[in-house]
């Protein structure tokens, strides 16, 4: 099916690109279709359509989630809103072991965002899609007045297929488990809050935003039986932590001096007053694994690129259940608990 | 990181650490019962949770967290005449980060943003003073806060302000004073502190000199310390020493921040723009004297208190609050009858409870109840 051919001559976006007409048609057909170009979606139909088959023939299970993205600025170093709209639902995809097929796209425009920052958002989209292997085959656009958006939102929702007898579960954690990372954390709350550009730092600081399914499917061809793994996004590693000691009523403790954390995002914290165990990563997983098999895990981690700077960091142990301790560098210990509203700098 | 890690070297913490157990056996008053040494600062607090140093030093020092975090003294009126500031058209209100949810008799500056206020964070006074620059049509408003650490700042921002003309830029001041409150401690009668670890940033400012009362009156060791876990243990050390050789004396042991005479130019700045408020009230501990600043005349045009209608009501805390007692030590966070159960990080009602400086905030989230205390 060849895309179709309007083209957007506008360089900004009206009431008019969500009005259903002509404007509306020129938008979806030259910005998005004609950049995701795929056969599902070229079809303009109101809905993708899959054979149950071709599923069925990947695995036993769909996985089904959708998140929506906010962030403000919308380009980063390193990324942009889209880049983490496709990463973020193909990461929540392919924690549970799925391999991640389709998203869809809505998009919610505030009335005069830039075409051409627009164009570059979608790109970034059907660029991390295709190194996630995955297609966008539906979407949906409306646009707000001026003032009642924040430039643009993104919704994905995505669906993957996880392959038999892969049962990864935030309840499965057990005394013994070892807590592993996928490298630094923190480096994407760290680079927004210093894109925001109020605290005028010159530290060079990047989103770690990647695609998660590749790594997580070779650490299940060496330990199928993984037993938790999440995406440390908002909320961090601390939060991810804290719901696996929930759901698993066990406790965990972690090594302070073992969590990889840049010297750029230590200091941005330093200053700040601020813990990276509580940022956003982008491209970051909290896997628990059985503890006889976590160094097998670990070394097929590091010898892949989303995981070269993979890390053991803890451990699951009875007592105190539902309760994540800290061992500090000193041998203190000290509870990590959910954040409690936003993360705030302090003041002195 | 350097700069950073060598004051968190778990070697010369250990070496430390068994210095502080067989000296504080040494030392007569610890046997009776645990010497109580008084931490002022919050950041010494913060740090002493973070690191969980109170678990490392013996059950015969029991820490006291002071009353040094000022987001946790800051009465409820005062946030009130914040919310009405911001209340008003065509303000922009401007805050540092930690006093967005200290609650008000009403709400907090956090509600009154999500209500429709323009409220704003920023990370020093120049960023308000900029925003005034950026928005002429608009009465910018900064909320300045905390002891002598943050007031240069505040002092050189109204300066600046008036030095370019800008006749749009407010500060709403409530700064206060350390030393009158460590005085007002020192002289209530349920009161037992055998020593003090002194504010770091503030005698950064301020200097040695004005502690001197604490040893000369009050027969009190006083060291200001530095914020790093070392710093703080070597400061408890420095404490212990004096108390063993029956001294009290003011020492320093931040050196590498804090000059003996304190810096001059910061405390000029201040006094050209400041001058002592008959009494300020602070939240827990009541009203005390000279313990707060005001706009001095020659600045009035940038005084908030002077440009917006303010309710200054007074507000009691909560009757059921016991901020105050823990803030002078005679009780342990957990000990408040409100602790825990009305009172949490998430819907504080002290104000101990708000900022992570707050010794309630750090009891709680870093789980002393759990570990140690309460089953």
């Amino acid at each position: 099916m060849s895309k179709p051919q309007r083209t957007l001559k506008a360089s900004t976006i009206t009431m008019a690109h969500g009005a259903g007409g002509k404007a509306m048609r020129d938008l979806i057909e030259d910005v998005f279709v004609g950049t995701f170009d795929n056969d599902d979606l070229n079809k303009l139909e109101d809905q993708a359509r899959f054979e149950l088959a071709d599923l069925q023939a990947q695995g036993q299970k769909l996985a089904f989630t959708t998140d929506s993205y906010v962030v403000d600025p919308v380009e980063f170093p390193g990324g942009d809103i889209g880049t983490l709209a496709v990463n973020g639902t193909v990461n929540d995809i392919a924690v549970s072991g799925a391999i991640p097929k389709y998203l869809s796209c809505g998009m919610i425009l505030e009335e005069g965002l830039e075409v051409e920052l627009l164009r570059r958002i979608v790109t970034s989209m059907r660029q991390a899609a295709d190194e996630a292997g995955v297609t966008i085959v539906t979407g949906d656009t409306k646009v707000v007045p001026k003032g009642k958006g924040d430039k643009i939102f993104i919704n994905t929702t995505g669906i993957g297929v996880i392959p038999a007898g892969v049962d990864i579960s935030a309840e499965n954690c057990k005394p013994g488990d070892k807590i592993i990372v996928n490298g630094f954390v923190g480096d994407h709350g760290a680079a927004i809050l210093n894109a925001r550009g109020d605290l005028a730092l010159d530290v060079e600081l990047k989103t770690d935003c990647q695609p998660l399914h590749g790594l997580v499917q070779a650490m299940l061809e060496v330990c199928p039986e993984l037993h938790a793994v999440r995406d440390a996004s908002r909320g961090g590693v601390a939060t991810v932590l804290n719901e696996f000691a929930e759901s698993s009523e066990v406790s965990i403790r972690l090594f302070e001096n073992k969590i990889p954390v840049r010297d750029e995002v230590r200091g941005v914290c330093e200053i700040l007053g601020l813990d990276a165990l509580y940022f956003a990563n982008e491209g970051k997983l909290v896997a628990v694994v059985p503890g006889d098999q976590a160094d097998a895990v670990l070394d097929v981690m590091r010898a892949h690129p989303a995981g070269e700077g993979s890390a053991i960091i803890g451990e699951v142990i009875e007592g105190y259940a539902g309760r994540v301790l800290v061992q500090t560098g000193f041998g203190g210990e000290r509870i990590l608990d959910m954040l409690v509203g936003e993360q705030l700098p302090r003041i002195c | 990181m350097k700069f950073v890690d060598e004051f968190r070297d778990p070697d010369m913490a250990k070496a430390i650490l068994e210095r502080i157990h067989t000296l504080v056996d040494e030392i007569p008053q610890a046997q009776e019962r645990p010497l109580q040494i008084m931490e002022v600062c919050g950041g010494h607090t913060h740090s002493i949770f973070r690191y969980g140093l109170e678990e490392l030093l013996p059950d015969k020092i029991e820490l006291v967290h002071g009353p040094g975090c000022p987001v946790c003294v800051l009465p409820m009126g005062r946030v009130d005449d914040c919310v009405a500031i911001a209340e008003q058209p065509n303000v922009i209100f401007t805050t540092f980060g930690d006093a967005m949810r200290v609650p008000g008799s009403k709400k907090s500056l956090q509600q009154a943003k999500a209500e429709g206020c323009d409220v704003r964070m920023v990370y020093s006074p120049m960023d308000a003073l900029a925003l005034a620059r950026k928005h002429p049509d608009k009465k910018v408003v900064f909320f300045g806060l905390g002891f002598e650490t943050t007031m240069p700042s505040t002092a050189l921002t109204v300066k600046q302000a008036e030095k370019e003309g800008i006749k749009n830029f407010y500060l709403f001041c409530n700064h206060i004073t350390i030393i009158p409150t460590i005085k007002a401690i020192l002289d209530s009668p349920d009161m037992y502190i055998d020593g003090f670890l002194g504010p770091g940033h503030v005698s950064m400012v301020i200097g040695q000199a004005p502690y001197e009362f604490i040893s000369a009156q009050y027969n009190r060791p006083l060291i200001i310390s530095g914020f790093e876990p070392l710093d703080v243990l070597q400061s408890l050390l420095m404490v212990l020493e004096q108390l063993k050789a029956g001294e009290a004396k003011i020492e320093n042991q931040y050196k590498r921040i804090v000059p003996d005479g304190g810096n001059m130019q910061a405390l000029r700045a201040v006094s050209d723009v400041f001058e002592l408020r008959e009494f300020f009230e602070w939240r827990g501990l009541g009203s005390i004297d000279h313990s707060g600043v005001r706009i001095r005349d020659g600045y009035a045009q940038f005084d908030a208190e002077r440009a917006f209608a303010l309710p200054n009501l007074k507000i009691a805390d909560p009757k059921s609050c016991q901020c105050g007692e823990v803030l002078k030590g005679v009780i342990k966070p957990w000990q408040c009858k409100v602790f825990g159960k009305q009172c949490t990080p998430e819907t504080p009602m002290g104000a101990l409870m708000v900022s992570t400086e707050g010794a309630c905030s750090a009891y709680y989230s870093y789980g002393k109840i759990d570990t140690k205390n309460i089953a």
